[in-house]
């Protein structure tokens, strides 16, 4: 088990390794840092003199190295932008950015657990087929599309929910919540909504296959045989049986969540990871690119080294096999 | 080789399933419509809406023909510039469908190339070739897909961006995509790379490759043309969201996205056809794609029904 | 856990929702965010304008723009007419308590004028300043200069101990990879007292008790909340989330007109908007620069419908320009403000008279986050050009991107705004703008051209005392500007506020500058 776990830890570091290369291929490649630090009345003389500064002027794998020792320290440097040190303007953010995905994957779970239950139960029924339809429909419609059809409705005809920003917050230590101001709590409805429309039609049909799998085994079988009421053969010894595989979809998927939270973020102007990354990038803010990156993979690669390892916990068959990371896959999108 | 693939699409099952479910076949009729339509664009649309100096702004802001004010041709109206909605939806899906379609060709060739080489010469290849994977497949697919759109744009000089922007979406999006269809492929070429026929091609030194591809790419096909098929509407979602979010195609040669974009500016000036007809239409085509390539898993793979 | 925390926390958030209540919070839905807590890190005049809550100069404008006392009650030119004497206010304190006296004027001065501040154009006759009393200071400039008191006005005084104490007593370098102190604190003498900021998200201010002036507002507290899309500012404005904004689209203006709790402020902006050209022998891609030729420049001039820009991109709210300043600048004269026709045939005619009859290709470049509707009429001129048979590249992106790009000469053809801030006289774009590139003067001279003749009238102008004659110097070098189409002027800009019913008294500044200590509730 040990070496497994080593393994596992070693493959994650390499992989961190490689993503720190493209982060910083990125660094060195996005135009001339200089140009865009000085003022424009700069000499060259001024010029050359804080390339020298910013050690611009050293080999590749010496500016590598100092690249990811520094990542290592958490020091991404300093926005070119907001002139803030990029760690601890991320950190602000985080905050905002995991609320959000937070309640879209509650909400992906509370909506689409039941939903593909009722699929698999009613199969071949027409509120099945309605419900397949609408999962389609679902994963179709670009979540930006969705976002500005929301605001439209329910904040510019309606006017019940903010249409940006995250309201009120308050401040636990670092953290700052919405989720304890009216404000905050309403501000987050319309932007966890958006972002977790693809991730319901996800669960929906993770829970149907896999319920129509377990509606075959004999241990169901079994029970209906005995007698029990169906609703609670369904919902309870069968549902329980699926659970499983869906905390893994959803564990792995918050990293997509993230991620995809970016473009959700810029419609609600959200001020998150991910609306600071959009902006990063229509500046050049390239430390905070850079920054979000890696912070990012670093989800990422954590969330799937989790789910390997509880896994081959769970069943020690899968120790010494090579590729478990296949889920990730099929799961980009909206 | 591709005959068989044809007879193989023609089977009477697949077709026998395809006239029973409707919603494949309005899907399959609705997509084929909007690809005569945007590919026949020069020839049907109003105006060339790329054609800075067809552009009049006395024209601007028409709303669709309908509605009072609404001005023949532009059957659903005009946007700031006095650029015909109808016009640019048509170039603009033209330019959807052809970056999706370029992607997705382009991940395919290059996922069933390397996938092959991967499990044929196996080794440190094989070896180097699935890392490379793992760490594509340990970043989410549209931050890549951002960071290679920005930093091409940046790297190319101003004259060249807005020729290459549609290259560059192509490559971006087709860079995190080419994974799944390599794993699928070597996965089937180190089971077939073990078979007897291959040791034999060896020995009497015909080239096993070409032995190999003939029965791969058939068993592999199924898994691969569902895939290609959903990763088609992926494909164009991304887009979709690049250009919405600014980096991908500009406004001077606008996608679906871009068009969106744009209008989402008028949302509130009472402008709603700006950005409506651009987002119903881009809602169409992935729906279509999606009926379609959801249908054919079925059909294929009867054991999911 | 949870249950354990939860209480004193629902407490804390009831206890501020309370306190709020009762506030008169001026939520300032903004375009876009300030670029720092630091007046002095950003060339930039949003970030300056905001700041002028929190810090404040030796004098500053009042209602009817005059130059009026603030932190220095009286001043005087010395014998040598090259050295000013300031008498400050007295008891005056620092946010932080501390008492503000003329080391703090000469500390500022010093940092605004270091050779690392972005801002050191802002005051640039400024040679040294001494302290010669706690409340008397010296400023020593480079020769007469007409215009120190109009500079001053945006130079903001920092509070020298806090400076030293926390080792911001220069800009902010960026090269250090360090964060400066004064970038996310704040500590002046202003009406405002910054309390909290979140980049990008939300930056608010409560009121400063200890003000050493009269309040004529009732604010209690101002949140700044940035909210870049237009569409979302607009439906933030309608649904009360922000009650005031100082860019409302001028698309939207006949809808937030229409609706019943929101009123628009509407004016012309002193901003005039200009298109620049480059002089360099060769354009970025190589070819030869045809815009060395006037008949060429006019070309371009004449191709452009101002009547229809004005009408469809800035909806009748723009003021059409002939002249490169507004009237209300001094320099400007009525005779130099007449627009050249426009007229198609002519400009093909002025082509061929050019030498490129068939037209040729060229980069335009232009701000997304620019001027009042920037990429829309960058997309319309160039529509225009095209149908002279030009070929303009429309190139769009934000500032950040594109301002490289414009100081290093690697644009044809540019948007320029100016609105003569904070001078308010015609020599600042003359000075700035228009002079030859050489130390302090033709900063913003993108297209690196020289006209001798020009440059000689500015220099005098920068040198009389005399109101009528430099006055009398700067007309004349702007018909230089004219008669040259150094620039081709379009128009001056509209300027639209927004207010919802909750805010009571919003003066409207042709400087498009929100002085919210004038704001009432």
């Amino acid at each position: 088990m040990l070496a497994f776990l080593i393994k596992r830890a070693a493959n994650a570091a390499l992989v961190m390794l490689a993503v720190a290369f493209l982060a910083f291929l990125i660094f060195r490649s996005f135009g001339d840092p200089v140009e865009m630090m000085v003022n424009e009345q700069a000499t060259q003389a001024e010029r050359a003199e804080l390339r020298e500064r910013l050690g611009l002027n050293d080999g590749f794998l010496v500016q590598y190295l100092r690249f990811v020792t520094n990542a290592l320290q958490g020091d991404f440097g300093i926005s070119y932008r907001n002139q803030q040190d990029v760690m601890v303007l991320i950190g602000e953010r985080f905050p905002a950015t995991f609320e959000l995905v937070l309640v879209a994957t509650m909400i992906s779970l509370v909506v689409g657990i039941p939903l593909g239950v009722i699929t698999a139960v009613h199969r071949d029924s027409p509120i099945a087929d309605g419900l397949q339809l609408g999962s389609i429909v679902g994963v179709s419609l670009p979540s930006f599309v969705v976002g500005i059809l929301l605001i439209l409705v329910f904040s510019v005809t309606l006017g019940w929910l903010p249409a940006f920003g995250r309201g009120d917050t308050v401040d636990i230590g670092w953290w700052s919540t919405g989720f304890f101001t009216e404000s905050g709590r309403a501000a987050l409805v319309l932007p966890s909504l958006s972002l977790s429309l693809f991730q319901i039609t996800l669960v929906m049909r993770l829970v149907r296959a896999e319920m129509l799998e377990t509606l075959r085994t004999d241990f169901i079988k079994f029970s209906r045989a005995r007698g029990l009421p169906l609703r609670i053969v369904h919902w309870r010894h069968a549902l329980r049986n699926c659970l499983m595989p869906v905390i893994t979809l959803t564990g792995m998927q918050i990293g997509n969540l993230i991620a995809f939270a970016l473009v959700t973020e810029t419609v609600f102007q959200w001020p998150g990871m991910g609306m600071l990354f959009i902006q990063a990038v229509t500046f050049v803010d390239i430390p905070v690119m850079a920054a979000y990156l890696m912070l990012v993979s670093f989800i990422f690669v954590l969330l799937n080294t989790i789910v390997d390892v509880t896994y081959a916990l769970v069943d020690p068959r899968l120790r010494d096999d090579a590729a478990p990371a296949a889920a990730s896959g099929a799961s980009s999108g909206g | 080789m591709a005959a068989s693939l044809v007879s193989r699409l023609a089977e009477h099952e697949l077709w026998w399933s395809f006239k029973r479910h409707p919603s494949a076949m309005i899907a399959a009729a609705l997509l084929l419509l909007l690809f005569i339509a945007s590919f026949a664009a020069p020839l049907i649309a109003p105006q060339n809406p790329y054609d800075l100096a067809a552009l009049d702004l006395d024209n601007s802001e028409l709303p669709p023909i309908w509605q009072s004010y609404g001005a023949w041709p532009y059957l659903l109206g005009t946007d700031v510039q006095g650029r015909d909605v109808l016009s640019a939806i048509l170039y603009g899906t033209r330019i959807s469908l052809i970056i999706g379609f370029a992607s997705v060709l382009l991940s395919l060739s290059v996922g069933l190339t390397l996938g092959l080489l991967a499990g044929y010469a196996g080794g440190w290849i094989d070896n180097v070739l699935m890392r490379v994977g793992d760490i594509l497949l340990s970043m989410p697919f549209i931050l890549i897909a951002i960071l290679i759109s920005a930093v091409a744009r940046e790297a190319l000089p101003p004259g060249l961006r807005d020729t290459l922007a549609a290259p560059i979406l192509v490559i971006a999006i087709a860079v995190p995509s080419w994974v799944q269809y390599a794993r699928t492929v070597r996965a089937s070429a180190m089971v077939e790379k073990g078979k007897e026929y291959v040791q034999a091609a060896r020995l009497i030194k015909v080239r096993p490759w070409r032995i190999m591809i003939n029965h791969i790419l058939p068993n592999t096909l199924t898994p691969i043309l569902v895939a290609a098929t959903l990763n088609f509407g992926l494909a164009i979602l991304s887009e979709a969201t690049l250009s919405f979010l600014g980096v991908g195609m500009p406004p001077d040669e606008p996608s679906l996205g871009t068009l969106i974009r744009i209008g989402n500016q008028f949302l509130f000036s009472g402008l709603w056809w700006i950005v409506l007809f651009p987002a119903v239409q881009l809602c169409l085509i992935v729906l279509s794609v999606n009926l379609l390539g959801d249908w054919l898993r079925d059909a294929l793979n009867p054991k999911l029904r | 856990m949870l249950k354990s925390t939860r209480l004193p926390i629902m407490l804390v958030a009831a206890a501020l929702l309370a306190s709020q209540a009762q506030a008169n919070t001026l939520k300032w839905g903004a375009n876009r965010d300030i670029g720092s807590l630091d007046p002095y890190s950003y060339g930039d005049s949003f970030t300056i304008n905001v700041l002028n809550h929190v810090y404040e100069g030796l004098v500053r404008y009042d209602r009817d723009l005059k130059i009026e006392p603030a932190l220095a009650t009286k001043w005087e030119v010395l014998d040598d007419q090259i050295t000013w004497r300031f008498t400050l206010r007295e008891g005056v304190t620092f946010h932080d308590g501390s008492a503000f006296t003329a080391e703090d004027v000469v500390a500022s001065l010093e940092r605004v004028s270091h050779e690392t501040s972005p801002l050191k154009g802002n005051l640039p006759a400024y040679v040294s300043s001494a302290v010669v009393d706690d409340l008397t200071v010296d400023i020593t400039l480079n020769g007469t200069y007409p215009l120190l008191l109009n500079d001053l006005t945006n130079i903001h005084i920092f509070d020298k101990g806090w400076l030293v104490a926390n080792g911001a007593e220069l800009p902010t370098d960026i090269g250090a990879g360090v964060e400066g102190f004064a970038t996310y604190n704040a500590n002046g003498t202003g009406p405002f007292i910054v309390e909290e900021r979140q980049p990008d998200a939300k930056t608010t201010f409560v009121v400063n008790p200890n003000w050493w002036d009269e309040p004529e507002h009732n604010l209690t507290r101002i949140e700044l909340l940035p909210v870049n899309s237009p569409a979302t500012r607009v439906a933030a404005l309608l649904s009360g989330e922000i009650n005031f904004t100082n860019d409302a689209p001028v698309q939207d203006l006949a809808r937030l007109e229409a609706a019943p709790n929101v009123q628009v402020l509407e004016g012309v902006d002193l901003r005039t908007v200009m298109i620049g050209f480059s002089y360099r022998d060769k354009l970025a891609d190589g070819s030869d620069n045809p815009f060395k030729d006037l008949n060429a420049r006019q070309a371009l001039y004449q191709a452009i419908n101002m009547d229809q820009l004005h009408q469809r991109v800035m909806r009748g709210k723009s003021r059409n320009a002939g002249a490169v300043v507004a009237p209300q600048i001094p320099g400007y004269a009525p005779e130099l403000d007449e627009r050249l026709p426009f007229d198609a045939d002519a400009a093909k005619a002025l082509l061929a008279e050019a030498g490129v009859p068939e037209g040729f290709s060229f980069g335009f470049n232009c701000l997304s986050d620019g001027l009042v509707n920037e990429e829309q009429f960058c997309q319309a001129i160039a529509s225009m050009w095209s149908r002279i048979g030009l070929d303009p590249k429309l190139d769009v992106a934000p500032r950040a991107v594109q301002t490289p790009k414009r100081t290093n000469g690697q644009t044809d053809i540019y948007t320029l705004g100016w609105a003569t801030l904070p001078m308010l006289d015609a020599y600042s774009p003359l000075l700035q703008i228009f002079h030859s590139k050489e130390g302090n003067s033709g900063v913003f001279n993108w297209g690196d051209w020289s006209f001798p003749e020009l440059d000689a009238l500015v220099q005098q102008a920068g040198q009389e005392l005399d109101v009528e004659k430099r006055l009398s110097l700067e007309t004349e070098a702007l018909k230089i500007v004219k008669d040259e189409i150094i620039m081709i002027p379009l128009h001056q800009q509209p300027m639209a506020w927004a207010i919802t019913d909750e805010v009571s008294e919003m003066p409207l500044f042709p400087d498009n500058k929100p002085r919210l200590w004038y704001a009432q509730m």
